[in-house]
């Protein structure tokens, strides 16, 4: 049985990760009905990216340990493909995403944060000391 | 809506999280201190909401209104939030949820003067 990811050092953890929810997919939802034809490319992984951070806060809320780690999984090749992407080549995506430039437009928190996040799953995984 | 207003709500939301800071490096839960700083910021992001929504019926630029108005919404509600989260968590993360909100805070300020100013898109 493994601990829940929503005490000690998660409850920051799934503050953040509301915070991006929330931008990502607001943010998406505005692209979408605003002006979805002029990047249809962009506005589709801005809707993808805000449903992986909603996903990842509900399943490190609630202790969800396994959806934790498909979607922050998800969100880590997420943001690395994408970055990459946009650096080789940045006619893919007119108009940017949480995910362009490795998240630069975000302070790059959007790079950290995945890493950060598989690791407190990985301590939370079982019997470890409860996190702190 | 103009720029000393913003940097000043900003720069006041920043304090706030310097402030829950100090109780999150010191493992402190939250304090009662705490809660009315944060109850005062609420009150300020309120009054800030109700004036933007005023100018922005005013205003003869053209400003796009319903992001204006959803991102002070949005900084509205995160203080509340942010107590509703934090205020279970006994540990110091309790209060680390509060540095997120208010550096959170300080940040969509200064975005909702750049859409207020049309520099932001």
């Amino acid at each position: 049985m493994s601990e829940p990811t929503s005490h000690g050092f998660g409850r920051a953890l799934v503050a953040v990760y509301a915070v991006f929810a929330l931008a990502a997919s607001a943010r998406s939802i505005y692209q979408l009905v605003t002006k979805t034809d002029e990047a249809p490319v962009a506005y589709a992984l801005s809707a993808v990216a805000g449903l992986v951070y909603v996903v990842a806060t509900y399943a490190l809320a609630t202790d969800r340990h396994r959806l934790a780690v498909v979607t922050i999984g998800f969100e880590l090749v997420g943001v690395l493909g994408v970055g990459l992407l946009t650096v080789l080549d940045g006619d893919l995506f007119p108009d940017a995403t949480v995910w362009s430039q490795f998240g630069a437009g975000y302070g790059y928190v959007p790079l950290v944060l995945p890493i950060v996040g598989l690791w407190w799953l990985h301590r939370t995984r079982r019997n470890g000391r409860p996190g702190r | 809506m103009n720029d000393p207003v913003a940097y000043t709500v900003a720069v006041l939301a920043l304090g706030v999280a310097l402030y829950a800071g100090w109780h999150m490096l010191r493992d402190a839960p939250f304090s009662n201190p705490l809660f009315y700083v944060m109850g005062v910021l609420e009150l300020v992001l309120i009054v800030l909401f109700v004036a933007g929504c005023v100018a922005l019926g005013r205003t003869e630029r053209d400003v796009d209104g319903v992001l204006f108005v959803s991102y002070l919404l949005t900084v509205v509600l995160i203080p509340p939030a942010a107590v509703v989260w934090g205020i279970a968590e006994k540990s110091r993360w309790g209060t680390g949820v509060v540095v997120v909100a208010m550096l959170t805070v300080s940040v969509l300020i200064i975005r909702v003067l750049g859409i207020w100013q049309g520099t932001y898109v």
